[in-house]
Order: structure tokens, then sequence, then C-alpha cells
């Protein structure tokens, strides 16, 4: 068995979720200050990504990365660099789909936490960056963490948008996903179940211990 | 010294509150949701002001014209919030020690010890918040407060989590803490008992809005206006008309009232403290009424008054008398009592 679609998928969960896990917060940290007019917009389109098909957040990153397309043209003029059909360019798909899991994770974080300790903060001198990571963070550090899991499980996961972004190149752009899909297609039902297998063994432990966070932090 | 001279647009109504402290402890009285803590938020400056401006001790914390806007942190102003607001994954000296990260490790230290034996939180260093009582905690937040050594210190209500027994001696030992801080001292509070045990000065608001400060004295001796009496504690009021510099027509009781104090030519009402009502006719002022209520109370008894050209409702007077003295009446069903000129309280404004 080739192991190749594992450690790719795997790749490309680690980096996305990194993105996301810094992004997510730091738009659930800003947003939330913003007017509530264009909070309210910005919300519905950093949302959109969850509700939508993953084949429609496929074919509007094409239409922006796509060689022939305005950021895909440039790219490939200047560095030479085609942006999609790379194994990398699952992480622009994963990104986008699994972006809205930890902004609003992080964003409900951040409501419950009580802005009084903030202000506290701030009259006892200490710095906003200071207020932020050592007393912001460790109050919501449960459901960021919670946030950040979840978001690795579904960057896992992920089909549509990559299939569409990356393709399916054995050995190049294949994931766990895509190569279930393959291995069906051409009847090797076998094959396909081992893979249908590691993908629910990853994904089961990974929501088991999202599941053991949070009854640490009801405790 | 600190003055504070600040508008700011609040929902329905405008906050707009002057006063002006020499050191002592001044109490902002007003009910709740008149705008005390807001102000407070204004000084600390986690709060904006619409316009005006906020000195302490010559430096200019805030000044709308000036476009002058301290942050929080450069204010030097110690805010205890009304629930401590103490970092709930930190230990109390932890928390303590977060207010002294401008100093260097080592006076840090030094500082920090010093506050916990100051504080008596001796033995409590590695509590986390959850694990301390209430009075605890106020003095894990005092402390953290008082350890980066603030010219200013603001009370939000401090005994307002707490429950009556232990209120009381958290209330003795914030007297000590205050008798200790060299600064000045804002206190917000909707209970006029602790505004006379801890402040020398009061500034009365009302929806916002800040009347000129006074001495505690002054506010219970005559409050002026209706909403101060009101604040001040004061049980009996009738609206009012003038009749002279001395005399009022009172409509709700239906008599003509002698007064020590001047009426003024804008009197809306009077008003007079049920305990300042006797029994027996006096020398001026005297009113005949009729029993209507007796109830009795925790330590005296309270006596509903029904005035001879008064009609329902507030204009009852409100009498509390010892119970001994009461009991020594045997039980009237009419009786003749008198408002002292010195008690009854010329007041302008509305607010009934």
């Amino acid at each position: 068995m080739d192991w190749y679609p594992l450690l790719n998928s795997l790749r490309i969960a680690v980096i996305s979720a990194a993105i996301v896990f810094f992004a997510g917060i730091a738009a659930a940290y800003y947003i939330a200050k913003l007017p509530r007019l264009l909070k309210g917009v910005l919300d519905v389109v950093l949302t959109l990504p969850l509700v939508l098909p993953p084949t429609v957040v496929g074919y509007l990153l094409l239409c922006l990365l796509g060689p022939r397309r305005a950021v895909g043209a440039w790219f490939l003029d200047t560095f030479a660099v085609r942006l999609t059909m790379q194994w990398w360019s699952a992480v622009f798909a994963v990104t986008v789909v699994v972006f809205p899991l930890m902004y609003r994770t992080a964003r409900g974080a951040f409501e419950s936490f009580d802005e009084t300790l903030a202000q506290a903060g701030q009259t006892l001198g200490l710095s906003n960056t200071y207020i932020f990571w050592c007393v912001r963070m460790p109050c919501c550090r449960q459901g960021i963490i919670a946030g950040a899991v979840l978001s690795f499980a579904r960057a896992i996961g992920e089909y549509g948008a990559t299939s569409m972004v990356a393709g399916y190149t054995p050995g190049r752009t294949a994931t766990v996903a895509t190569e279930v899909y393959q291995l069906w297609r051409i009847g090797n039902d076998a094959l396909a179940a081992r893979w249908v297998a590691v993908n629910i063994a990853i994904s089961a432990v990974v929501l088991l211990a999202v599941n053991l966070l949070e009854r640490r932090q009801r405790r | 010294m600190l003055l504070v001279d600040i508008k700011k647009k609040l929902g329905s109504f405008q906050l707009d509150v002057q006063f002006e402290t020499d050191g002592g402890a001044l109490a902002l009285l007003g009910a709740s949701g008149c705008g005390k803590s807001m102000t407070l938020k204004c000084i600390a400056g986690v709060e904006k002001p619409d316009s005006g401006r906020i000195v302490l001790n010559g430096r200019t914390l805030f000044d709308s014209e000036k476009r002058i806007d301290l942050p929080p942190q450069r204010r030097r102003v110690g805010y205890l919030f009304q629930q401590y607001a103490l970092f709930p994954h930190m230990t109390a000296v932890r928390n303590i020690a977060a207010g002294a990260r401008h100093l260097s490790p080592a006076e840090r230290r030094r500082r920090v010890a010093e506050v916990v034996r100051a504080l008596r939180l001796e033995g409590l260093e590695d509590r986390c918040p959850t694990q301390l009582s209430g009075g605890q905690q106020q003095r894990v937040a005092l402390g953290r407060i008082l350890v980066g050594e603030p010219e200013a210190l603001l009370l939000d209500e401090p005994f307002a989590a707490l429950d009556s027994y232990l209120r009381w001696q958290v209330e003795l030992e914030l007297m000590d803490t205050l008798r200790d801080f060299d600064g000045d001292v804002v206190f917000v509070s909707h209970d006029r008992g602790e505004v006379i045990r801890l402040c020398d000065a009061v500034c009365v608001l009302t929806d916002g809005c800040s009347a000129p400060q006074e001495s505690v004295r002054q506010l219970m001796q005559s409050p002026g206006t209706v909403s101060a009496a009101l604040l001040s504690g004061c049980k009996n009021y009738s609206l009012a008309e003038r009749l002279d510099e001395h005399t009022a027509r009172c409509v709700d009781w239906g008599v003509i009232l002698h007064t020590e104090a001047p009426v003024p030519p804008d009197v809306t009402a009077v008003g007079i403290r049920a305990h300042h009502i006797a029994p027996g006719p006096g020398a001026e002022n005297a009113v005949s009424c009729t029993v209507a209520r007796v109830i009795e109370d925790t330590f005296s008894t309270v006596v509903m008054l029904a005035t001879p050209g008064g009609g329902a409702g507030r204009s009852l007077l409100r009498m509390e008398l010892d119970k001994a003295v009461w009991e020594a009446l045997s039980e009237p069903e009419a009786l003749t009592v008198h408002l002292a000129p010195a008690q009854v309280m010329p007041l302008t404004g509305g607010g009934l």
C-alpha cells in the first residue's frame, strides 16, 4: 500500500489548520470590534464557505487562481509557478473551507470572555499584547483548542474543493479523500475500503480529543 | 486632586458629570443605571467621553479640546471592579504581581510581599480566585491595584458582590485600607449608609447629571433637591408652594408648615424624615392626625398618620418611634404630632 495519500492529507491538514488557527483568531478578535453593519457583512462572507458546497468554493478559487485568471496568471508570469494542480494547491482549498469553523469557535469563545478582565488589565498598566496572550487567550483556551482540533479534523476530510483545485495525480496530489473516490471509480473496492478505515480511524481519534477537551471545559 | 468634567451620550440620556476632589474620598451616589460606573470607566480610560476633561494631580488624562486621551495604562488610576475582575487562571499572588509588571523582578517580589502582608493575605498566595471568599477576593483585587501605587482609586460598588454579614466585615477592612491610601478615592454606591461611613464628600447623580458636590453632612441635613432627599433616605414628601420666606403650603398633607431653612422661590416639595416627626403638639407646626396603620418593624414601630386635609397615598405621614415610646402612648386612634421647623426640608426639582 502506497502511503503517499496519507502523508499528503496530513501535511495539507497541518499547514491549513495552522494558517486557519491564527487567521481565525485574528478575524474573530478584530471583527468583534467593528461597527455593527460591517461586522454583519464580514460575518456572512467569512461563514459562507461553511454552508456552500465545497465544489462551489473550488469553482470560485479556480476563478481566482486558475492559470488564465487574475492571480494565477500573475504568479505564472512573475514566478513561473502554477498555483493549481500542485499538492500545496489543496492548502488554498482546505484553508478556505475550514476557516469558518475556527473563526466561529474562536468568536464564541471571545464572546463569552468577560471584558472587564481586559479593562482591569489595562488599568493595571498591562500592555494590550500581554492582555491578549496572557489573559484573554488563557481564559478562552478550551474553546480555541477545540476549534483548532475540529478544524484539523475537517481539513483531513476535505474532498470537493481539493479535487477541483489540486486535482488527482497519483503520487503528487492524491489525498486520502480523493484516493478513495478514485479507487472506487476504477472498481478497486478492497483498497478503497482500507483507505476508508484509515480515514475513519484518524477522524475518530480527533473527535475523541474534542470531546475530552469539552468535558474538561465544563468541569 | 482629581478634576472631572465630562459629557457622554448614553443611550436614552446624557451623562454630564462635574466634580473635584482634594485628596479625600468622594462618593458618587445615585440609583442604579444613572451612569455612575460609566463615569468611573471614563476616568480610568477604558471608556471615552464625548467631550470634557479629566485632570489628576495636574496631569491631563483627557481633554477633548486639546485632543489628549491617555491610554488607561498611563493614567495611574486604580479601578476596583464590582465583581473584582481577578484573572481566573492566576493564583492570588500572580494576580497581585500582574499589577507590578513595570518593576524589576526583585523589586516586584518585594512590593508583592509588602502588599500581601498589608492586606493580610498570607497563606492565600497560591489559591485561585474561585478558592477565595468574596472578602478575600476583594483584598486580592485591592492588592493588585495598590501594588502599582496609583494616584487615584476608583471603587465601583465594592460591597455589591457580598452578603450582608460579610459586607460589614469587608467595609471595616476597606476603611483601614482607604485610611492608609494616599490619594484621591472615588466611590460609587447607591447605599447612603456606605457613603456616610466611608466618604467625606458626595456628588448626587440623577439620570446622568451630577448635582454640585457637597459634604455628606450637608446631604443629610439639607439635601436641597427631591432626588438627593430620596437618596439620603428621607421617607416623607409633599408637593409644596411657597407662601413666604419661611412658610410653605404642603399640598399633599393639606397643612401649612413653617421652616427654619428659607423656602426657595422654585420650591416643588417639602420633606421630613420619619424619625423627625415627634408625638405631642410642640411649639410650632402641630398637626392633628388620625392613626391609619401601625407596623411593627425590627427595632422600631412605624406609624402611618393621615393628616386632616390630606388625600390618599403619599399624603400619609410615616413616623418611626422606639417601640417603648409607642407603647407608652397606649394605641391612640388620633394623635397630634409636630414637625419641628428645623427638620422640615424645602426641596426643589422633580422626581416624586
